[in-house]
């Protein structure tokens, strides 16, 4: 058996991390739903989901099984292929896009065979996410051609023109970071970032304002987000690409909405904010123990709302996070093993989570864009501001070199 | 059925139907749009899906039942209603109306018109993108709405106003409630204007679009905010003033560039002009003071009278059974709604019910600029014209 596992550890090993990684994503994704909600709804002084479990912390599930079990009728004179291959190439691309982000530093021995946390490790891995992503417009365009609706047709034109433009700004706006790295993989990028290091102050943040900001722009109209959620304009085109699609083909392009937010708030935070690096200089050790720090009020917390919570299962279940929660922050502070080992996931979903709650915010604030605006925005300001910012960034390492 | 005229296959238009179910026509209007792309070709807007028949209606009714019908006409401006049909039956029967009442009716309606314009900020916000305003006006709206429980029992259809005064005395403790709403509303516009006033998404998408020149407008009769951001100072509380508004210190909020900008400014001004008016009606209502005119026969007599005198009983069981017959005869009477000029017509044949019922509806006017407004424009702009029209289905279709 062990003999086994050795000899195809290279199949078997990331076999399980992809089933962990679409597993996590997926929960994730549905949580995702929960917070955005929640944030919303405080924003616009409502409580949000309340009912469903407490805090209606089991709203995605019940969204998930009302999906499952909602009819699918399928509207005439669809084009069956499109029609049915659009949510599941949308939904594919989305998370295959996961596959070359490293969520950490360290590298393990499994069975024989080293691996790192992350599914591939390729050393062109920005180009391969930026390839995937420019696919996803293919979802899109063909969701609004095949479903035989005017509004998705409109929906799917809009969007596909405007993934377009934007991956131009895209792809330019991250020039200057890949200038600074002289690499395209990610992992060499935050790796460049770590090696003064002191911390926050040698992030790709400070050099490339401008990129970050061009790159933040357009990432947000790549995943059609609120100001420039045009291929869906609720109001103006129903429910642009997505209106003839019911059950779970829509819940795929929802699924594929929120891990390409996910995406590509884990590619600011790698490219612009040290990925999993701490944001305090490597002298500051006692910052390590900011995780626990955290942990432990959070799950007293969790306790006492628990305690005084108005359902009986919310009386059992809170406190009971509280007190996972809070023993896991205990075991951080007893062994500095662990607690070592998860300092960099901890510092990159930390980061991660600002990202997309910047995301929920806007949705909560900014009225939406109008289709002719969001063109001439992305092709007359965002496109010269980033080639600028190429040509600056390049200017600048020429005359001072790299540091 | 509307249809639009299109060469086959001669031209590159598509036929979009937008409506009667769509997010943004604010209920069920159906617009026909010729597309070119995105760029609206042609607009013809097909109306009749909300049909109630209240003006046919009021005709089987006595004059006061017709009351609670003219509630559901706008269905956000119900007091507005109320009022100007009353109005129309008091000129009919020549009645006077005491000052307390006057005022009374003054303060609610502009409460309605605050409520009324909150309504439009929210949905229009949302058909624009911007989807927490919505909550926030709701939020206030619902302030005022509690106002209207507190006076009449009843939150939107109130029935408050009726031929000859008010249904009812004002409650105890009334003041307390318009005080607290006029201290919190002023803080609460300039929290809306900071999310969007000065936005350069909202300005984008709103300003230069829906321009039509105040000729236009005057043409098609357009009355309301819309013609008012084109610069015409057209408000019947000022040049036709009705129930002693001419005792009101307020301005009539205008612009000049008459587009979807100018238009949201307006508005929202006037939320402010009528904060004003109420704070001053509150001060000119006194606490002692009939509600009612001096008319047996018409006007309900109070509870007490009819259980002590005999008259009082007879004259109670006439008007509840037959109900009172005005001379033959018509009148008109116009007042600003929240939409614009909203006209009531009655006509009497000396019956107990009434001849004819008609209604100027302001929403079904405006409509009609419409199809000019968007011509040439995008369709998210079409969105824009049909929110800042700020059309009622249920006036429309009355």
């Amino acid at each position: 058996m062990n003999e086994f596992l050795t000899h195809y550890a290279f199949l078997i090993v990331p076999i399980i991390k992809i089933a962990i990684l679409v597993l996590l994503v997926l929960t994730v994704d549905a949580y995702l739903t929960w917070l955005e909600r929640k944030v919303i709804a405080h924003i616009q002084s409502r409580w949000g989901p309340y009912r469903v479990g407490p805090h209606g912390l089991l709203q995605p599930l019940a969204d998930g099984v009302k999906f499952i079990f909602k009819e699918d009728p399928m509207p005439a004179g669809v084009d069956k292929i499109a029609y049915f291959l659009a949510p599941f190439l949308t939904l594919m691309l989305a998370l295959t896009s996961l596959a070359v982000i490293p969520f950490g530093p360290q590298r393990f021995t499994i069975w024989g065979y080293e691996t790192h946390l992350g599914i591939a490790d390729v050393n062109i891995s920005l180009l391969v996410l930026f390839a995937i992503t420019a696919l996803a417009v293919y979802g899109v365009a063909l969701a609004g051609w095949a479903s035989n609706n005017k509004y998705s047709l409109l929906g799917g034109l809009r969007s596909s023109a405007q993934m377009i433009s934007y991956e131009l700004t895209l792809t330019l706006s991250v020039v200057g970071v890949l200038l600074l790295a002289g690499d395209f993989s990610l992992r060499s990028i935050v790796e460049q970032q770590a090696q003064s290091g002191k911390g926050l102050v040698s992030w790709n943040i400070f050099p490339q304002i401008i990129g970050f900001l061009c790159f933040f722009t357009a990432a947000i109209a790549e995943t059609n987000r609120v100001p420039f959620d045009l291929p869906e304009a609720e109001s103006e085109l129903v429910a642009g690409f997505h209106t003839e699609y019911a059950s779970m083909k829509f819940a795929m392009f929802f699924i594929a909405e929120y891990t390409s937010m996910i995406t590509v708030s884990c590619l600011c935070t790698i490219l612009f904010f040290g990925g999993w690096l701490s944001p305090f200089p490597v002298s500051w050790t006692f910052t390590q123990f900011l995780p626990s720090v955290l942990l432990i009020p959070f799950g007293l917390w969790v306790l006492y709302d628990g305690i005084r919570y108005e359902t009986i299962f919310g009386r059992l279940l809170l406190p009971g996070v509280g007190t996972a929660l809070l023993a896991l922050g205990g075991a951080l502070l007893a062994y500095p093993a662990i607690n070592g080992y998860i300092q960099g996931p901890f510092w990159f979903f930390a980061k991660v989570f600002v990202f997309l709650f910047v995301y929920i915010w806007m949705r909560g604030t900014l009225p939406r864009f109008r289709y002719d605006q969001l063109m001439s925005f992305g092709w007359k300001f965002l496109l010269p501001v980033s080639i600028a910012n190429v040509v600056l960034t390049a200017a600048a390492i020429l005359i001072w070199g790299k540091h | 059925m509307t249809t639009v005229e299109t060469a086959v296959g001669a031209t590159k238009t598509m036929v979009l139907n937008m409506g009667p179910q769509h997010p943004s026509t604010h209920g069920v209007l159906r617009v026909l749009l010729e597309l070119d792309g995105e760029n609206v070709v042609s607009a013809v807007p097909d109306i009749g899906y909300l049909h109630t028949g209240i003006e046919k209606s009021c005709e089987d009714k006595t004059y006061s039942q017709a009351i609670t019908l003219t509630d559901r006409m706008d269905y956000l401006n119900p007091l507005g209603n109320n009022l100007v049909y009353c109005l129309a039956v008091e000129k009919l029967l020549g009645l006077e109306v005491p000052k307390r009442a006057q005022y009374v009716r003054v303060m609610l309606v502009e409460l309605q018109r605050i409520s009324s314009h909150l309504v439009w900020l929210g949905t229009h916000a949302i058909d624009m993108g911007a989807m927490s305003v919505l909550l926030y006006c709701f939020r206030e709206r619902e302030e005022i709405l509690n106002i209207f429980e507190h006076f009449s029992g009843q939150r939107m259809m109130t029935s408050y106003i009726r031929i000859g005064g008010l249904a009812l005395e004002p409650p105890a403790g009334w003041r307390g409630p318009v005080k607290r709403f006029l201290e919190m509303m002023p803080a609460r516009v300039d929290e809306y204007e900071a999310l969007l006033t000065k936005n350069r998404i909202w300005k984008g998408r709103l300003q230069g679009v829906g321009y039509l020149s105040p000729d236009d407008l005057i043409a098609m009769s357009t009355t309301g905010p819309g013609l008012r951001a084109a610069g015409v100072a057209y408000d019947n509380r000022k040049l036709f003033p009705y129930s002693s508004y001419e005792e009101f210190d307020f301005k009539v909020p205008t612009r000049t560039e008459s587009d979807c900008y100018a238009r949201y400014l307006v508005r929202v001004a006037e939320i402010r002009e009528s904060l004003k008016i109420v704070k001053q009606a509150m001060d000119k209502i006194t606490d002692q003071g009939p509600i009612k005119a001096d008319a047996p026969g018409i006007v309900p007599p109070d509870r007490e009278k009819m259980k002590t005198e005999m008259e009082a009983l007879i004259y109670h069981f006439k008007i509840f059974t037959e109900g009172f017959s005005p001379a033959p005869g018509e009148a008109f009477v116009a007042v600003e709604s929240p939409r614009g000029e909203l006209g009531c017509f009655v006509a009497s044949d000396g019956s107990p019910k009434p001849l004819r019922v008609h209604f100027r509806s302001p929403s079904f006017i405006n409509l009609q600029a419409l199809p000019l407004m968007v011509k040439g424009q995008l369709i998210a702009d079409t969105v824009a014209c049909i929110g800042t029209i700020d059309i009622v289905l249920g006036e429309v279709d009355r």
